[in-house]
């Protein structure tokens, strides 16, 4: 178990290393000169010089990435150009919005999701399996911006229910959950679909086992061999899909939080793109690298508990 | 995995004896060929020419004229999506290609040399896992400045380490087996070895990956397009109608629903193939029959 978890979490620190170098390599050889998209196209040559001094841009490349890494590991992820205010606070200010978003649409799918796959499993080969699956290959198919759309022309435009857009703040908690819950839907369908669809694959292969039809031999009622001993072990590929799932969503509200204009972290490193704000995708991208890496190792040891197996190594 | 190369006469017997029966086979190559045609079709013909802005007929609804009625520019939304497949359809195969391209080479490379080779790729295959694929396309789209062909670089790179991962596992599987050790007995080396045997018995796997891929790069260039960073107008695509659709939703229901469906028609279609494919391919289920 000690191998096992130093072997995980060494190749996490390796991931996030090379990440990094990556990260800073690709944005810092980039076309396009911040201290120019700053002061804009008539600064003078002193202006831009002494403003790239200040940035510290004149250092060699190797001092840039070492006092870049070295914030970031204290929490000093450097100054925004456009927001002139710390990236550090822009991240929590707008992880307010990303976070309870990608929570939301993963609980979302995973109450539709589990129970969906685990019933058309138990069903193979039925009706209720055809339909359910069929149901779950559309929604794989459907562009999650696309279905927001059309979930706003229907409770935002046609029914008023909640608005189509822009978030009020989570001063009152009501309306941000109803600014919250049409995004966390469109995103939620297509990680259902994919979700149910493993769910089902793993739950048929689980039951296949021995011990499913021991149980079932010895009078065990049908929903405590399918929820207590088949879903048991039929967790791990859940388990993996859920967590890539989660590290998608992160990012992956991206495009959502444009189609809803939310100010989360999609929004805010979108923009920091198209500014050439280079130090918050630096530091957007990390935090999210890191979170995904993150997820990984905790999907990675959740795989020890829920397998004694893994544990014995 | 395909029976050795001389029984292969009855291997295709065999596997179109399997397709004709796939429900979702066949109902997904059906789906895939039309939309394939739609786009071959409108290189020669298209309802009403989509470079042609006639405002007399903008934001029209649905008609015998325009089925699927037109946009704020007056343009044909029907001829738009024909049109439009183009693109998508373009950038999806050309971004499987570049995976293939790079991504079998090198996992066939590392399950034939093993050792420290194969840790390398594979760990620098979980680097490149560890970034999220559309926000890196993003990156890449808008830092080089957006248009098709950086968007099938963007969607490309992330084919990469896919195939890398599937083509080392199918030939790691090979490698033991007996046929290949009576190949290496007769003094063939690794790379022969691979071109002649491995690369024809992962052929299958790598073709129902290359489904898959393919309709997620339709998924990811929509995205993109969407964002403005795809094919830039006046070329039709996707994505970009549906964001110019967007902000007349409430007016124009209809042209964010054609494009849309489109994709996803186009998306299912090629689910259901790459599904039907991995059910008559996969050697599990083969054994048992």
């Amino acid at each position: 178990m000690t191998a096992y978890l130093f072997k995980r979490l060494a190749i996490a620190l390796a991931t996030l290393i090379v990440a990094s170098v990556v990260v800073f390599a690709v944005l810092e050889v980039l076309p396009g000169d911040p201290a120019r998209i700053m002061l804009g196209m008539n600064a003078s040559p002193e202006a831009l010089e002494s403003l790239r001094e200040q940035m510290g841009m004149n250092q060699p490349l190797i001092t840039r990435y070492l006092n870049w890494i070295s914030g970031m590991a204290i929490g000093d992820f450097g100054r925004s150009y456009t927001y002139s205010s710390p990236v550090i606070e822009l991240i929590a200010e707008r992880i307010t919005v990303s976070l309870p978003l990608a929570i939301m649409s993963l609980l979302l799918s995973t109450i539709i999701a589990i129970p969906v796959g685990i019933f058309a499993a138990s069903r193979r080969g039925k009706l209720a399996d055809t339909i359910s699956m069929g149901a779950a290959q559309v929604g794989v198919a459907v562009p999650n911006f696309w279905f927001a759309l059309l979930l706003i022309y229907i409770f935002a435009v046609a029914l008023r229910l909640v608005p189509a857009g822009g978030f009020p703040g989570w001063g009152d908690w009501w309306q941000a959950l109803k600014a919250l819950i049409l995004p966390a839907v469109a995103l939620a369908l297509p990680q259902a679909a994919i979700l149910a669809r493993v769910t089902r694959s793993a739950m048929l292969d689980v039951l296949g086992e021995d011990y499913i039809r021991t149980a079932h031999a010895k009078g065990m009622p049908r929903h405590i061999v399918l929820w207590r001993h088949a879903l048991r072990n039929a967790m791990i590929p859940v388990l993996t899909v859920l967590g890539l799932q989660f590290a998608f969503l992160l990012a992956g509200t991206i495009i959502i939080e444009n189609v809803f204009y939310l100010p989360g972290l999609g929004r805010l490193v979108f923009q920091a793109i198209t500014q050439r704000d280079l130090i918050v995708v630096e530091g957007v991208v990390m935090l999210l690298v890191a979170s995904v890496v993150a997820v990984n190792l905790i999907v990675d040891l959740l795989y020890a508990v829920v397998d004694p197996r893994l544990r014995a190594r | 995995m395909t029976m050795p190369a001389s029984s292969q006469p009855d291997d295709f017997r065999h596997f179109l004896h399997q397709a004709l029966r796939s429900g979702s086979f066949m109902t997904g190559l059906i789906i895939t060929l039309l939309i394939a045609a739609m786009a071959a079709l409108s290189f020669i013909w298209t309802p009403y020419d989509v470079t042609n802005l006639v405002v007399a007929n903008r934001m029209q609804g649905l008609s015998a004229a325009h089925p699927f009625g037109t946009d704020h520019l007056g343009r044909d939304i029907l001829s738009m999506i024909m049109v439009g497949s183009r693109n998508s359809i373009a950038v999806a195969i050309v971004a499987v290609g570049i995976g293939m391209g790079i991504g079998v080479p090198l996992g066939c490379w590392a399950a034939a040399r093993g050792g420290w080779l194969d840790e390398v790729l594979m760990r620098f295959n979980d680097v490149v896992f560890a970034f999220p694929a559309l926000l890196s396309a993003i990156m890449i789209t808008a830092i080089f400045g957006p248009g098709a062909v950086n968007a099938i670089i963007a969607i490309g790179i992330f084919n990469v380490p896919v195939f890398a991962r599937v083509a080392r596992a199918g030939a790691l599987a090979l490698w033991p087996r007996e046929f290949i050790l009576a190949a290496r007995a007769a003094g063939k080396g690794k790379a022969l070895i691979t071109i002649e045997h491995i690369l024809p018995n992962i052929a299958s796997i790598l073709l129902v990956q290359g489904t898959i891929q393919f309709a997620l790069g339709i998924l990811a260039e929509a995205g993109l397009s969407y964002l403005g960073l795809g094919a830039q107008p006046p070329m039709p695509s996707w994505g970009r109608m549906l964001f110019d659709a967007q902000t007349r939703m409430m007016i124009a229901p209809n042209q964010a629903i054609f494009p849309g469906l489109a994709i996803v028609i186009t998306v299912l279609g090629l689910n259901l193939l790459g599904d039907g494919l991995r059910d008559i391919l996969d050697p599990r289920l083969r054994r048992e029959r």
